[in-house]
């Protein structure tokens, strides 16, 4: 299975034709993918509150969108999910680089993958983590599932889940 | 001039079209001046106007207007190369320049001192800047609206605040109403 497409082709079954990304080393192969895509409109920001903007614009212009970023992002962007997304009560599903967790190697990235899990949880956004490739499978209802909540919707995807690092 | 007496002059310009407006005063003014179902008034999220302006506009197509501040782009100075590398042309920001944190006690913004905005958004690629006094923002926008090119408009005006009640209107009820004026 090619993780990258089957995710990018539930995107686009969902009808999510505004991606914006910050881009982490995992996520490279979805990003390029969804690039591709003719279905997407694809429009890397420069930060994640910045892009969870945009994507709240779209939104409300009758597109629907996702996020792309990494774990890092949660510290960058809770004051956005809770005075726009949840306060406005908007959909928003992210596809979250879980970066620090099992066959990471950088030890700087475990400082925020221990807080990750915790302040999803106080924000009450629905989190997935997935850590084998099967799990790939429950994408499709996430995004459904989103849509039908109109909530932030976290999938923490971790270096398991991608087939780990290689060698770096 | 200060701000609320901008937004009284294109009030009768504005209403026509998607209205994105910043946080605090400036919501609080448009709202009492001529509130619309085509205004999306931000009640937090410092910033992001121009961001919600950006990704509405390359949604749909309707002219959509955010009016934001000099503090505020500051905030999320990295806006500007996201607005300038994906073009909209129905998008229109507009930065009323007043040097100040007008919601927050009017300290000085660095866009107050030696920073120029304008220079700024034209150096992120933006190439479409206009610089206008805040007396000449109605011709001015009513100008740019016409062009159907996008634009960064950056309005230089005194600092200062009317006083205005807060906004009440439920949040998802502000959405809603801005997503049917949306459609319609």
């Amino acid at each position: 299975m090619n993780i990258d497409k089957k995710i990018t082709d539930d995107l686009v079954a969902n009808d999510i034709s505004f991606v914006t990304t910050v881009p982490c080393k995992q996520l490279a192969g979805v990003i390029d993918e969804i690039d591709a895509r003719k279905e997407i409109f694809h429009i890397p920001s420069n930060k994640e509150d910045e892009g969870i903007g945009l994507c709240a614009g779209a939104w409300m212009g009758g597109k629907r969108p996702a996020i792309i970023m990494q774990n890092t992002a949660i510290g960058v962007t809770i004051n956005t999910l809770a005075t726009l997304i949840q306060y406005y009560r908007m959909p928003l599903p992210m596809l979250i680089s879980y970066r620090g967790e099992l066959r990471e190697p950088v030890a700087c990235q475990v400082e925020m993958a221990v807080h990750t899990k915790a302040l999803l949880a106080q924000m009450n956004i629905p989190t997935y983590h997935f850590h084998k490739q099967s799990d790939v499978e429950e994408l499709d209802n996430i995004l459904k599932y989103t849509f039908m909540c109109n909530k932030p919707v976290a999938i923490l995807t971790d270096a398991n889940f991608w087939g780990g690092y290689g060698d770096q | 001039m200060i701000r609320s007496e901008i937004l009284k002059n294109i009030a009768p310009i504005i209403r026509d079209h998607l209205v994105v407006c910043n946080i605090g005063i400036p919501s609080q003014e448009l709202h009492a001046i001529d509130d619309q179902p085509t205004n999306f008034y931000m009640l937090g999220t410092m910033g992001l106007a121009s961001s919600i302006g950006l990704g509405l506009a390359l949604s749909q197509p309707k002219t959509v207007i955010a009016i934001d501040g000099d503090g505020s782009v500051l905030t999320n100075l990295g806006t500007l190369p996201t607005i300038a590398n994906n073009p909209a042309d129905n998008y229109i920001l507009m930065i009323i320049d007043n040097g100040s944190y007008g919601s927050t006690g009017d300290q000085p913004t660095y866009a107050g001192k030696k920073t120029k905005l304008e220079r700024v958004a034209e150096a992120c690629g933006c190439d479409n800047v206009i610089v206008c006094r805040a007396e000449d923002t109605g011709p001015a926008l009513e100008e740019a609206i016409a062009a159907k090119r996008m634009a960064v408009m950056v309005v230089k005006c005194e600092s200062g605040n009317a006083k205005n009640p807060v906004i009440t209107m439920d949040p998802v009820v502000i959405r809603d109403r801005f997503m049917k004026a949306v459609q319609a």
